[in-house]
Formats: C-alpha cells, structure tokens, sequence
C-alpha cells in the first residue's frame, strides 16, 4: 500500500526536522523521560526522545524497561496525552479589573504560539479529532482551544507493537495511523538497520520534505515498513465488540453489576485525568488580596468528583457506583448521542494509570453478557 | 461609557467572556429571592431571548450561576432575572445595587414550545422559583390571548410569604381570559386561598386534556408528580414539557457537568418534553 | 320536589358520576342539603364522625388546632370535592376541624344511614369504597408531597 510519496529518513534526520521548525517559530513537544515515565514535553533533539526504552503495562502497572535496540517510539503510550496542549489544565479564561467602582473583562490569552507534536500515535490523532468535535464541532466553541488547534503541526508515528492494555483495533482507532496528520512516520527497526519511513499528510508536510531534500524511500524500504505495520494487528491482547455498547449500557442503568465493578474504585480521577478525550472542566474565581483584580480560572474537572453534580442541596450523583457509571456509560454510551462517536480510543491508559487497576474493557463484557438474550 | 468598543467586540467572539451589564433596578420580592433588571452598559444592544431560556450571570470576583430569564421577552432593551439566595454567588449577587455591574452571557438552552399548539388549552404548572422561568411564557401567551383556547396557571409556593410576583398574580386574576389558581403548601393566619400541594389543583382545573399543552417548572420532585397527574388527567406525554436542573459551568455544552444521560441539560435542555426524558428522569443519580 | 332537585344534584356531583341509578336512590335517602356561611364549622375534632359532604361550590378548610398558635390549615378542599371519611372507620370520630372559608354549598350524607345500607348490599359498599379509596389514594400522595417541603431552603 505504497503512498503517493515516500521518504527514507536516517534516525538522527529527526533532528533536521526539529531544527526545520524551531527556526520558524515552532515550539517542538515530544516524548521523553521524567518520573520513570514516558511524558510529553518541550524537546531539543533526538536525544530528549526515549531512545531504546519501552513501557510496560498491565491493569494498574506501568513500568519502563530497556529494550534490546535504540527504538525512539519503542513504547505505546504514557501517562501524558496531547490534550495538555490544546486544551491546558489550567487555564485563565479572563481578568476582570475593578476601575472607579465598575469593572472591565479582558481576554488574556492573546499569545499565538506554534507547536509541533512528535510521535502522536493513531488512537491519540483519534482522540484529538473527537476534541476537535467537541470544542469546534457545536453551536458553541473554544476559541483558545481553536487557535492552538490551528497551530499545530502534527508528526504522527505508527505503532507495530501494541501494548497490553491497547485496545485500538477494537475500538477502530488504530494501530494504523489514516488521516489527520502532517507528517507519518513509521520507525523500522533490525538488527543492522534503523531508518524511518516518512509519508507527506498535508502540504506543509510536503513542503518540509522537499525542504529538507529528504530522499524517496526504495521499495524494500518502505516493505520492511508496511510488514511491521501490517503485523501489528495480529498482537492485540485485548479486544473487544463494541457494536452494541451504546445499546447495552443505556440499557443497563440499573443494573446490579454496577456495585460490583465500581466497588474498587478510588474516585481519585486519574481515569478521566490521563484519557485523552475526557474534556469535563471547572471554574474557580480568584482576586488579589484588594479585590481589585479577578480572574476566571478554567481547571480539568473529573466526574468522579461530588462536587461535579452538586446542584442546592446536594450532588446529583453522591454514590461512588454512580460516579463510576457516569463515566463508563460516558465513554462508551452516551457519548455517542451527543457527539456521533464513542468517547474511547482503546489507548488503555485508564486501565493502567487505575491504581486499583479497574478495566474498562472487562466491565463492558461483563455487561454484555449480564444481557444475552435468550 | 465604561467598556469600549474594542472589548465588546472580544467579547462577542468568545462565548466564555461575559458582556457587562448594569442594574437597573433590585425588588426583593420574598424573604430569600429577589429580581434584578439588568441593561446592558453598552447603549443601543438589545437583549434578545425565548420563554424558559437562561443566562449565566457572573459577579465579580465571585463566580458566576445560570439563572432562568423572567422578563417579558418583547422588552430588549432589558433583562429581567429572578434569584433566590441559596449559593455563595446569589447571595453575593443579592448585595448588589442599583447602579452595580454584573457580567452577562446567554441566552443559552431551549425554550418552552409555545407556539406548539394553536388553538389548545395551555396549562402552566409552577412550583415555588418555578414561576419565574415561566413567567416570559405567560408575558407570550398573553401578548397572543387569541391564539390558545383556555390559559391556566397553577402555582405552587410554600407559605404565602413566598409567593413571587404577588401584585402581577392579582392582575393575571382579575383578567377574564386567564384563570390563575394558587395554592400553598402550609397556610397562615389571614391565607384565605388554597392550601395543598400544587398537584391537588390538577384535577380541578377546567381544561380539555385531550387538546392541553403543558410547561411545568419547579423543584424536579415536585414536576415528576406533576406530570404523572397531567398524565392521569389524560395529557399526551408529548404535550408537558418540564425544565431541568443541573450543575452547569459554561452553559454551552462544553465543560460536561450538566450532563443528563445522552443530553447536555445546558444546550439540550433546560426545557424538555417530558416524554424525551420520562426514560431518565425516575432513575437514581443519573 | 326537593328530593327530585338532591338526586340531579348528587348524579352531577364528580364523586357520584356513573353511579348506578338504584344505588342513587338509595343513597338519596341518607341525603340533605346544606350551606355554611365563612367561618363556620362544619364539624369539628374530636365530635363523632355521623356524615360526609360533597362540597357543591365554596371553600372548606380542613384544620388542626394547637394551644397557643394559629390553627394550621392542612388544605383546602372546593367544588367537586368530597369532605370527610372518618364516618367510614370505627370508632367514627373526626381527625379535624372543617371550616368554611367561602360560603360553601354541600349535600351532607348520614353516614350510619350508608352503613347500614352498604352492610346490607355489599355491592353498594363495594362501588362507594372504590370511591373512597381513589380520594384516600390522592390525599395521601398529596400529604406526602407536602411533607417533603419541596420548597424549603433545606
């Protein structure tokens, strides 16, 4: 499945193409290790990247581990999405200033900066595309959230080995990455050899490789590529038939289960923190000590949270079993309904980074078969 | 004038900046709920909303809470919110003076159908605050008497101190072609009207519940046994529309705390037939 | 003629509609008609439970008393309604006070008289607590609600 053009890079080529954006203004974000933890953060070079390391991943673990070559995207995904960027985890909507006993608004997120994301695999291009829907798909939309949006250019990376909680293939967001990037690059990796095979999404991805003078990959070349691509579907450990979750779960409210798979849970949100497509937000209003100056803070908001539903009087959803549903039914259910797609990309950070190690992709076949019909 | 022009025009861009408005006059009209009409600083804007839609009103420094509009909707050149002081917000808000700003944006949510049904009975059933989002509905209604068959409003309060709009009510009374039934949950000395729970006016109202149209509004409780009562009366489910409550932050769809199952109370709702949520509406902690 | 005038009355009254036309006579039997101005009792706590009305137009409130206050009003009934079960259940005294709060037009019905006449004819007893029953039903549900003070500011 060759594309229309196809370029070979040499692994420290990457580092042309960072210089390439960072002398027109880009700010280059990337993997690269912090905490024992593969996390998303400004980069330099190619040695920033995670270079020959790898992640592994069971419900509740995450653990880095050598690699027996020099792999850059080695790993699946970390604890990190790209949703910290474009839609920041604090964030000041507005100032407001108290002038001769009245008050003014200001917009204060004038700034206008330029990003390049490095290795954005196809479940986290999926989970910035059901962004996109919610904060520029309505009748209402985000400006700051669009502006970063627009300014954006996107390398995305395929994965050829899925981790242990990935459940992309089942969820349709993966491994193979389709659409919604500028640059492709697919890492192929031997025992002699280690090349990149970059593929052209946009025409600013095209400019930059002819840019760079980048040579056309050779037909064995990108052969080795598309094996390991192709190759990726068939190490899935987890799947899942999601045909008729949105069906099962709206049906199933009531259901008893409900206690059980949520009777491990924390509330602690890390779920809804590390997903990539959770968008819930809060509002919190400061001043200075004068009260002169206020500010409109918009923070990342959980549902697991009582104050989440709080309305006069009490939380509309106080049991843990409720705040659990809520945000299972969200992901695989109702989210639907309100935005045309599911709300899960089968990345399987919710199930890692549960430090009760609870799993999405269990619980739904648990109600899947709590309702066979005879 | 005190915003310039430059700032309005951020603001219209984007739905998460309020434009500034000032009040124009504060009435308390029971012991914990008053209403403030507002206008807008920058001269000449119009306000421009449906019956049942709302606004998220932001006091400086505070915070900010979405309050139904109750106001007349044919009078742009103001906006009229009636607020009862339970939050840090509202009772912040209800210090505030004439003369005093307040941050403004909507109007956000549906609206109550009421050009649904020509020609039909409309029954309004409301329950203590419940009145004040319906009360741009009645204003409609009656700018346009002729074009529904018999108007009703039944209302709800709990004690006769906490009625709302009690001069308004006297004149809603006196007119000839709108038959206004209030009742309170506990009497006091000198309460000569009805004492009981506003769905016990249900039965007795005098309309055709074949050819009814129904919007109902107050505490979610209080609108569930409305609408089963509706519904005895023989009411179409399609036909009662209730308008929902939940916790909102943007007002816009987009910070997710409204949710309500599939529908975002905020864009979807508040206003809903009872039919789109009768599914959701008897299940716990949904 | 004035029995003529209480049989259309009671086959109009809400509570009587669709009622047998035998068991109508009957009942007109234990009928009479009577008024109160504002403010009068109609009964009051405690007395013993002899009759019900059928209230035909007016405003009655149905009252608790308690040293030192106000009487609290537990609701009020109007045209239509039906005042009064305590005469159905021994040992047939009333639970409240009934007071007129408009001039109130009603047919009083002999409860003795309809006990006997629903203990001799068990189909007779059988359609009047079926109407019984619907109006305990709704005043029950009714004080439910109330007690939940649904507007209260918690």
């Amino acid at each position: 499945m060759k594309q229309e053009k196809s370029f070979y890079l040499a692994p420290y080529d990457l580092n042309k193409v960072f210089e390439y954006f960072k002398s027109r203004g880009y700010k280059v974000f990337g993997p690269t290790i912090r905490d024992e933890a593969i996390v998303y953060d400004e980069i330099a070079s190619v040695d920033d990247l995670p270079v020959g390391w790898m992640d592994e991943q069971a419900p509740g673990f995450y653990r880095l581990k050598k690699r027996n070559d020099k792999a850059f995207f080695g790993y699946v995904v970390g604890p990190h999405s790209w949703k910290k960027f474009l839609f920041p985890p604090v964030l000041t909507l507005f100032e407001a200033k108290r002038e001769n006993g009245k008050f003014k608004v200001y917009d204060v997120n004038t700034a206008n900066e330029k990003y390049v994301f490095v290795g954005v695999r196809a479940c986290e291009i999926s989970a910035i595309l059901i962004q996109d829907k919610i904060f520029g798909g309505g009748q209402y939309t985000d400006p700051n959230y669009i502006k970063r949006r627009g300014n954006v250019f996107l390398i995305a990376v395929n994965c050829t080995e899925p981790g242990n909680n990935c459940f992309c293939a089942s969820t349709g967001t993966g491994p193979r990455v389709v659409a919604g990037f500028d640059v492709l690059l697919t890492e192929v990796i031997r025992d002699d050899l280690h090349y990149f095979i970059g593929v052209p999404g946009s025409e600013k991805g095209e400019e930059m490789f002819v840019t760079l003078g980048f040579r056309e990959a050779e037909e064995f070349e990108i052969k080795e590529a598309e094996k390991d691509v192709n190759e990726a579907i068939n190490k899935f450990k987890r799947s899942v038939d999601l045909t008729d979750a949105v069906e099962v779960l709206q049906e199933n409210y009531e259901n008893p289960l409900w206690e059980k798979v949520s009777e491990k849970c924390l509330t602690c949100g890390n779920c809804t923190m590390v997903c990539p497509t959770c968008f819930c937000n809060t509002i919190e209003d400061v001043t200075d000590l004068a009260g002169q100056v206020a500010k409109r803070i918009r923070r990342w908001d959980s549902c697991f949270t009582m104050d989440f539903s709080y309305i006069h009087g009490g939380s509309v959803r106080y049991s843990v079993m409720s705040r659990y549903r809520q945000w299972m039914v969200h992901k695989l259910s109702t989210w639907k309904n309100q935005f045309g797609m599911l709300g899960c990309v089968g990345c399987g950070r919710c199930i890692t980074w549960c430090p009760v190690g609870i799993d999405i992709v269990e619980n739904l076949k648990l109600f899947k078969e709590s309702t066979v019909k005879l | 004038m005190e915003v310039s022009e430059r700032e309005i025009l951020v603001v219209e861009k984007n739905p998460m900046l309020p434009q500034i408005f000032q009040i124009r006059s504060r009435k308390q009209e029971t012991s914990d709920t008053f209403t403030l009409e507002l206008e807008p600083v920058e001269a000449g804007v119009e306000f421009i909303f449906k019956p049942g839609q709302f606004n998220m009103l932001y006091v400086f420094g505070v915070g900010e809470v979405p309050i139904s509009i109750s106001g007349d909707p044919e009078k742009v050149s103001r906006v009229t919110h009636t607020t009862r002081m339970v939050g840090t917000v509202t009772k912040a808000m209800g210090k505030l003076k004439k003369g005093d700003l307040i941050g403004v944006r909507g109007p956000f949510g549906s609206s109550w159908p009421v050009d649904k049904c020509s020609g039909c009975d409309v029954v309004i059933v409301a329950g203590g605050i419940g009145l004040a989002p319906l009360r741009p509905a009645i204003y409609y209604i009656l700018r346009r008497r002729e074009n529904y068959n018999k108007a009703i409003l039944l209302y709800g309060a709990r004690t006769p101190d906490d009625i709302l709009y009690k001069h308004e009510i006297e004149k809603w009374k006196s007119r000839f072609d709108f038959e206004v039934y209030v009742t309170v949950d506990r009497g006091t000395s000198g309460w000569k009207g009805n004492v009981g729970v506003v769905t016990t006016l249900i039965p007795r109202a005098p309309f055709d519940p074949q050819n009814t149209i129904a919007f109902v509004c107050g505490p979610e409780i209080m609108m569930r046994f409305t609408a089963l009562e509706l519904i005895k009366r023989g009411v179409s489910e399609n036909n009662i529309f209730i308008s929902m409550e939940r916790n909102m932050k943007c007002g816009i769809g987009l910070c997710g705390h409204c949710q309500f199952g599939p529908v975002f109370v905020c864009k979807d709702g508040p206003v809903f037939s009872y039919s789109q949520v009768k599914n959701l509406i008897f299940k716990r902690e949904i | 003629m004035a029995i003529e005038t209480l049989e259309k009355l009671l086959a109009e009254h809400p509570f009587f509609k669709g009622l047998k036309k035998e068991y109508l006579e009957l009942i007109i039997g234990c009928a009479r008609n009577v008024f109160y101005k504002p403010g009068e009792f109609i009964f009051r706590e405690g007395e013993e439970a002899n009759e019900f009305y059928v209230i035909r137009d007016g405003k009655v409130s149905l009252e608790f008393s308690s040293p030192g206050k106000e009487p609290i009003v537990i609701q009020t009934l109007e045209d239509g309604e039906v005042l009064g079960w305590s005469w159905l259940v021994p040992p047939y005294y009333w639970h409240f006070s009934a007071r007129a709060v408009e001039p109130t037009r009603a047919i009083a019905l002999d409860g003795k008289c309809l006990r006997t006449k629903c203990e001799e004819d068990h189909n007779l007893g059988y359609e009047l607590l079926k109407r019984f029953v619907t109006i305990v039903e709704q005043r029950l549900q009714a004080t439910r609600i109330q007690l939940l003070d649904l507007y209260g500011s918690q």
